[in-house]
């Protein structure tokens, strides 16, 4: 019995972050993928607002699910996401101001995610408290990594450059990291000039442009297409060579029982 | 008559140069999911116009003449939400009575309209800029023709699409975001065009 309580919870916590992953593999939540993944910081933070947002949903949609008429949860459920929403926004503009100004709109539009109302219908409105919280942190990480991946990628390529500690800035001075673009400024105290020397350049703008997110996350999601059709193929395969090999054996029991009768 | 020229530029603007689904990415999830049928896309669009202009019409004085005054702006995503909800669904109810054969074209796309960030981002934009009533009601028109535009052109060429040979991973939403990586490229050259 508690094996199987275990082995429940560990399905819920792990479902989220890759097998049902809510970005890749079920396709949910474009909107703010597209919008805010311009750099990784405020994707990654997109995503912690993100992963609170829907563990307190999920918790509270579950302690409620007796008492909420299934008739009319839907705006139940979106009454709850919206007064967390709602206290995010306001924990972002005091605390993270840099953050919420770059994440703009999408920060209320978490009222409308579909992730968020997604697993409180399938998920928070049926199960238990723990299990409805394990979910939460579970999609909570799995769209995080997702949207933070894209967000990487996109400023690699776009900015070529890499900066870390501008909207988390309480480590000091952020670091810009030069991947795939370096420019030097030198200051001239003799003539007052500074000086840009382009040491090497391979950023393609076009990435941090709208086009660039619909492409990256085009491709994101055909690569993981690839790899479930890929593992599909294989378990495929497997199946057929057990099949045939157990067809094989029993050809040989009976080629020996006839044998055995002669 | 400048007025009236400004308006309209600023209707354009919002269509086509800060267009709502290729620049500021409201509503992908129904421009993905509805659009690979030009009809459905087509009353998806309608239906999408009317409850953004309905919206913006009720929640400017919502937010300028009740939140403002009682001194609780900050509630104003939750208010938002709940007028939205309740717009769809007694826009629904009223298309099902007076036409029944749209009501079964809308069919279900009409509660996914609550969901459509388009909704939302309109209303929540107006107040958070606090736009006056008619910039507002340019910005909720220009909207909400823009993905009317937007999710028809798309939607043609999906189904055009239909014929092709695609890589099996790539069939489906994968090929449905590239093209509309195509599509924003292309509006891209709008940029500009008003100053």
């Amino acid at each position: 019995m508690d094996n199987i309580k275990r082995g429940q919870h560990k399905a819920s916590f792990l479902n989220g972050i890759l097998k049902e992953n809510p970005l890749l593999i079920q396709v949910l939540g474009l909107c703010p993928a597209l919008a805010v993944t311009k750099s990784l910081e405020t994707a990654f933070g997109m995503g912690l607002l993100f992963t609170f947002v829907l563990v307190s949903s999920n918790v509270i949609v579950s302690l409620l699910r007796k008492l909420i008429p299934e008739e009319i949860r839907t705006p139940c459920y979106i009454v709850v996401i919206a007064t967390f929403v709602t206290i995010v926004k306001m924990f972002a503009e005091a605390f993270l101001p840099e953050l919420y100004s770059s994440l703009g709109v999408f920060l209320s539009l978490l009222v409308v995610n579909c992730i968020v109302l997604g697993r409180a219908e399938a998920f928070a409105g049926q199960n238990g408290v723990f299990d409805s919280f394990l979910d939460g942190v579970g999609n909570g990480i799995g769209y995080t990594w997702a949207i933070s991946l894209m967000g990487i990628i996109r400023e690699v390529f776009g900015l070529g450059t890499l900066t870390i500690g501008k909207v988390f800035n309480f480590f000091g001075e952020p670091i810009k990291l030069p991947i795939l673009k370096f420019v030097e400024v030198t200051f001239d105290a003799a003539t007052e000039t500074y000086e840009r020397t382009v040491h090497y350049d391979f950023s393609i703008s076009i990435f941090q442009n709208p086009a660039g997110a619909f492409i990256v996350l085009g491709l994101m999601l055909a690569i993981m297409a690839a790899i479930t059709n890929h593992k599909k193929a294989v378990e495929k395969a497997k199946e057929k060579e057990a099949k045939l090999a157990a067809a094989a054996a029993k050809a040989a029991e009976q080629a020996k029982l006839a044998g055995g009768a002669n | 008559m400048e007025m009236i020229i400004s308006y309209i530029l600023a209707i354009v603007s919002y269509m086509l140069i800060d267009n709502v689904v290729l620049s500021r990415f409201y509503g992908i999830c129904s421009f993905i999911g509805v659009g690979n049928k030009v009809k459905s896309a087509f009353s998806m669009g309608l239906a999408v116009t009317f409850v953004i202009m309905m919206a913006t019409l009720v929640c400017y004085p919502l937010y300028f003449f009740v939140l403002v005054p009682a001194g609780i702006p900050f509630l104003d995503t939750l208010v938002y939400i709940l007028v939205i909800a309740s717009l769809v669904q007694i826009v629904g109810l009223f298309i099902k009575k007076n036409s029944p054969t749209l009501y079964k074209t809308l069919g279900i796309y009409l509660p996914l309209i609550t969901t459509n960030c388009a909704v939302l981002g309109v209303v929540q934009t107006n107040s958070d800029a606090s736009l006056d009533f008619l910039t507002s009601l340019a910005n909720g028109l220009g909207t909400s023709i823009g993905f009317l535009v937007v999710i028809v052109l798309f939607a043609c060429m999906r189904e055009r699409m239909n014929g092709y040979n695609i890589p099996k991973a790539m069939k489906g939403v994968p090929i449905a975001l590239i093209t509309a990586a195509l599509m924003a490229l292309a509006f891209m050259g709008f940029g500009g065009m008003v100053g």
